[in-house]
């Protein structure tokens, strides 16, 4: 194992630009699971982000929240204004885990693990995070929305980094988080649903529902045309066309759309109006 | 009293097997199967690792006999050119680096011609499945009483079920693990397990080495359940063949997933029931079937058959019952010992089975069972007359008092009506366990057991059982200081080495305490009698008269001793399946409570009882202990631990995968014994590590089903399969 240390994140950047096959390592919670015995992965160069302070803090403007390379989920969970404006980040951070993981597992790292699993994601995709990614090539932004292109594939070079997560600040008047896991803590979702309506519309994201967390846009659409809901089951045919769940060893795909449909139905009921 | 060991594993200072420095030390690697059944027709080593540096092994380097010495002789300790199951040792490798020898063994290929695998226990096997026996059927076992035929065909109602639960892991902390070396010519092993006798005999038989040149000591064991009962004889006799190869010592430690995949778990069972009663609710006729899931070799099969049947028909009374039970073999890794021992299956059919038939007569599950549990002078399925003075009702009565059963089940009404999609239910179990080995099993064992008085006045237990996180150091120390009157510093519990301390058998059967600790008594009592004392002899005037014998006696060894003595009374008949199957049980009433989300069909435990009778309680912390910590195991049996496993290999057999309960997860266990010595026991205990994982299962089944209306009659009941039942349902 060769691990490349960085103070600077032009140095790091150079790093990654000089050896094509190197690694980033936030925290490392997902990269260092099982690690004694994923032997190949020892023959790989890593590169150290955790001295790059520049990539800490989150900061705020009037416009956004910017969360940085390294924020991880206790900074956000520790943060009041956070838990008031965009509580479903808390929410989420809170299900990640237990604490250990949650102080070390950055949200950077939970964007390019690329997991449709994952917890981060999903509540980042529905408030319309923009991720920044950076190389000795320069600055690039990529909404959340398109960054994935298939299982575990993204619009992300091996030297890029992301350098920032962007937020909009926008008033929402409604918000949920959903993580449906197979026990009550340190579980991966078998079914996670993040929802927000603002200004810009509804926002449905689905994880561990499709080979990448995803927007659901049939499902936004009967959102947006208030569509009438008498019944879990009417929301089954936008869920088909919105995700392609599989039997795996977590779950079936058949528990995972009933599921999905229940708690979409339960959580919307009466925001929407339905019986 | 303090937990003995408890500072050091509290500071992390407790050193395990994998923390000993061993000077000039191998790591040992295992290659194992991949196919589950067929010959194996090369092995390859891929260029790719200088094999000039390993040290390799294959059955041909096992000195005198291939065999894994258990009940039988069937299991090979590294596969002879042909493998009965995935995973399955085949080749040994050592390296210096533990890293090295993970890429060497990775760097074999054992490639298998495969022969059809039987991996389904319940169907009857295709001819071509046909390898044990002329039907592989590992063992057959019947109990019989009365006249089951002519009861069930008089019978006013006959209720059916059928009922099924899954393989478990034990998930100790600590994954196996063994070091061995050369001391001269003597071959020492040392490690994580429940019984260094087993791993003695194991490696003389194999190794064709006398006890004097082979020795086993048990380092400090992180968690055992069972899964340290059989196995360690394997991983023993692995480490040793690679120790005597390389000459010089070898250390094996499994990783998680290689722990999960290749090592013991649960026997998963079907049970079938038939049940013949009058319309009130008493028992007339049990006929019962128990089919257990072997695996790929005998392993301890037939005695976990054995308990599993004899803990079938339950504590309630009946006079006509029928058990017949099978093992089966498969080309699934072998089952093997876990808590209970067959028992928790068994039990947890026959539990929920008695709400099915409550539910069919339209009674009061309570009632049911208050009409038939045993009243002192009635017997049990083997003929066995419970006589023991226990109040059996009353430890129900107990259970359903300190669970609020009844306010509950009226609470849930109101809860259940007002509710979208949560649901409430209460459940109950009434269960026993059998203390010690089954039948004649603990005098067979024969087991013997020394104090000795040490020259400073302290005295030193020697025993061959094991403290593995259940608190043997610390209630063993107790005993001792009891009885002879002294400190529980003046108490020394000698290191588990075989070549220092006799056969007291294996810690296992919940027979620690209650037999061994006995024996304690009594070898302490001897003590006492050798330096001229008698019984009343306490304190000062036992360590003075220890002091004065090795005044007088210099430099030998001043031993009290005490060998098993089968208490009277007790007579079983192992032709014929009858008698006292166990010298004491242990008697239960567990309450469990549940909120079912509809939406998700997940199952919360929001409340659970455990009253039980086991003799007198010696250290209430670590019975408390005990009880919840079954529960706890018993909660993730019912409702999520799984092991998925595809063409005869477990696919989850890592901790994300393979989900146990979180400590989120568990409800506040309340525990309360009721108290009754047993004349027989240390300080009148009786066995209890064992009864705590028989009834939660059902319990929590059974609240499921009062909760939702549903049927379930498997586990694990995840929320996928609980979906499946309340849409069939509705
Ligand atoms: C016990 C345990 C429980 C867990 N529970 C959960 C859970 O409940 N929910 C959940 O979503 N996840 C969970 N995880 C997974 C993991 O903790 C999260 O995905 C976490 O966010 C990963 O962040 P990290 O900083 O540790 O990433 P790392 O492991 O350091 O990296 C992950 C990936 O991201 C890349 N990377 C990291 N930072 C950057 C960057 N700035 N720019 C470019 N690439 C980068 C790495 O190269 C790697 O490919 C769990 C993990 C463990 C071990």
């Amino acid at each position: 194992m060769r691990v490349l240390l960085a103070d600077r994140v032009p140095e790091a950047l150079g790093l990654l630009a000089g050896d094509g096959a190197a690694i980033p390592v936030a925290g490392g919670t997902d990269l260092l699971v099982h690690w004694p015995v994923r032997i190949d992965a020892h023959d790989r160069t890593y590169v150290d982000l955790s001295r790059l302070e520049d990539l800490k803090p989150l900061r705020w403007s009037d416009r956004e929240l910017v969360l940085g390379g390294l924020t991880t989920y206790w900074d956000v969970i520790q943060d009041e204004r956070i838990g008031r404006e965009f509580p479903l980040l808390v929410r989420a951070a809170r299900q990640v885990g237990a604490i250990q993981i949650q102080a070390r597992g950055t949200w950077a790292g939970n964007i390019v693990n690329a997991s449709p699993a994952a917890d981060g994601v999903p509540v980042l995709m529905a408030y319309d995070a923009v991720v920044v990614l950076e190389s000795g090539r320069g600055r690039e932004e990529v909404p959340l929305d398109h960054f994935y292109t298939g299982y575990k594939e993204m619009r992300r070079r091996a030297d890029q980094l992301v350098v920032a997560i962007r937020i909009p600040r926008r008033p929402y008047s409604y918000q949920v988080f959903e993580k449906v896991g197979s026990r009550r803590a340190q579980a991966i979702a078998k079914v996670g649903l993040a929802v927000t309506r603002s200004d810009a519309g509804w926002r449905v994201v689905a994880a561990s529902m499709a080979p990448t967390i995803r927007r659901c846009p049939m499902l936004e659409r009967l959102l947006e045309q208030r569509v009438q809901v008498a019944h879990p089951g009417d929301l089954v045919p936008a869920i088909t066309q919105d995700v392609s769940p599989i039997d795996d060893v977590r779950s079936t795909a058949e528990y995972r759309r009933r599921v999905m449909a229940r708690v979409l139905y339960d959580d919307l009921r009466e925001t929407c109006g339905w019986p | 009293m303090q937990r003995r060991e408890g500072l050091a594993k509290l500071t992390g200072r407790e050193r395990y097997v994998d923390d000993l420095p061993l000077e000039g030390a191998l790591w040992g690697m295992t290659v194992r199967s991949p196919a589950p059944r067929g010959r194996v027709s090369a092995v390859r080593f891929r260029p790719d690792v200088n094999w000039s540096e390993i040290v390799v092994v294959d059955y041909r380097d096992v000195p005198t006999a291939n065999e894994i010495l258990l009940i039988e002789r069937d299991q090979p300790v590294l596969a002879a050119g042909y493998v009965r199951h995935v995973h399955e040792a085949v080749l040994l490798v050592a390296h210096p680096s533990r890293e090295m020898a993970r890429r060497a063994a990775r760097a074999v290929d054992v490639v298998v011609a495969p022969e059809p695998p039987a991996l389904d226990f319940r169907a009857p096997p295709r001819p071509e499945q046909i390898q044990f026996g002329r039907d592989n059927v590992l063992k057959r076992l019947q109990i019989a009483k009365g006249d089951v035929e002519q009861a069930l065909a008089r019978a006013p109602v006959v209720v059916e079920g059928v009922y099924e639960t899954g393989a478990q892991e034990h998930v100790y902390l600590e994954t196996q693990g063994m070091i061995a070396w050369l001391e001269n010519d003597v071959l020492v092993v040392k490690g994580s397990m429940q019984c260094p006798y087993y791993v003695l005999n194991a490696l003389q038989h194999a190794l064709g080495r006398d006890e004097r040149r082979v020795r086993v000591i048990q380092t400090p064991t992180g968690g055992g359940f069972g899964g340290k009962e059989e196995y360690p004889s394997t991983i023993a006799l692995h480490a040793a063949l690679l120790a005597l190869k390389a000459g010089r010592p070898v250390k094996m430690v499994y990783d998680r997933p290689e722990d999960m995949a290749s090592t013991t778990k649960r026997h998963p069972s079907l049970v079938r029931h038939r049940t013949a009663l009058t319309t009130d609710g008493r028992l007339l006729a049990q006929d019962i079937e128990v089919v257990l899931d072997g695996g790929a070799y005998v392993t301890l099969s037939p005695v976990v058959l054995s308990r599993g049947i004899i803990h079938a028909a339950g504590p309630y009374a009946c006079d006509n019952v029928r058990i017949v039970g099978r093992a089966m073999f498969t080309n699934a890794v072998p089952f093997g010992a876990f808590r209970g021992f067959g028992a928790p299956q068994t039990l947890f059919a026959l539990e929920r089975h008695m709400d099915v038939i409550a539910r069919a007569l339209g009674l009061d599950p309570v009632e049911l069972r208050r009409r038939n549990l045993l009243r002192d002078g009635q017997s049990t399925a083997t003929g066995q007359v419970i006589r023991d003075g226990t109040d059996r009702i009353a430890v129900l009565e107990r259970a359903l008092a300190l669970s609020g059963y009844r306010e509950k089940q009226h609470s849930h009404a109101a809860f259940n009506a007002a509710q979208r999609s949560q649901r409430r239910g209460i459940g109950l179990a009434t269960f026993y366990h059998g203390a010690g080995f089954t039948g004649g099993g603990e005098v067979h064992l024969n087991s013997r057991l020394q104090v000795a008085g040490l020259p400073d006045g302290r005295v030193e237990v020697l025993s061959a059982n094991i403290e593995m996180g259940q608190g043997t150091l610390t209630v063993f120390t107790q005993i001792v200081a009891d009885r002879l009157g002294l400190a529980p510093e003046e108490v020394v519990i000698g290191e588990p080495d075989t070549a220092r301390v006799p056969n007291s058998g294996p810690t296992v059967a919940s027979r620690t305490t209650m037999v061994v600790g006995r024996l304690i008594e009594r070898a302490a009592d001897d003590l006492r009698h050798r330096v001229g004392l008698d019984d009343r002899a306490r304190g000062a005037a036992v360590k003075d008269a220890i002091m004065r014998w090795h005044r007088e006696h210099r430099g030998e060894p001043l031993l009290g001793e005490a060998v098993y003595e089968r208490p009277p009374g007790i007579a079983w008949d192992e032709e014929r399946y009858q008698g006292d199957a166990y010298a004491a049980f242990a008697w239960a009433a567990y309450v469990a409570e549940v909120e079912v989300d509809l939406r998700t069909c997940t199952t919360r435990v929001i409340d659970f009882v455990a009253v039980q009778e086991v003799g007198k309680v010696i250290n209430p912390t670590l019975a408390r202990g005990q009880v919840q910590g079954g529960v706890v195991q018993g909660l993730g049996w019912a409702l999520m631990e799984e092991c998925k496993v595809e063409n005869g290999a477990m696919i989850n057999n890592q901790l994300t995968n393979y989900i146990i309960p979180t400590s989120d997860d568990v409800p506040p266990i309340r525990v309360a014994f009721v108290e009754n010595p047993y004349p027989h026991g240390a300080q009148g205990a009786k066995g209890l590590g064992e009864l705590p994982i028989d009834g939660p299962a059902p319990a929590i089944l059974n609240a499921v089903a009062a909760a939702t209306g549903a049927d379930p009659r498997a586990i694990p009941l995840t929320a996928e399969r609980l979906m499946e039942i309340v849409e069939r349902t509705h």
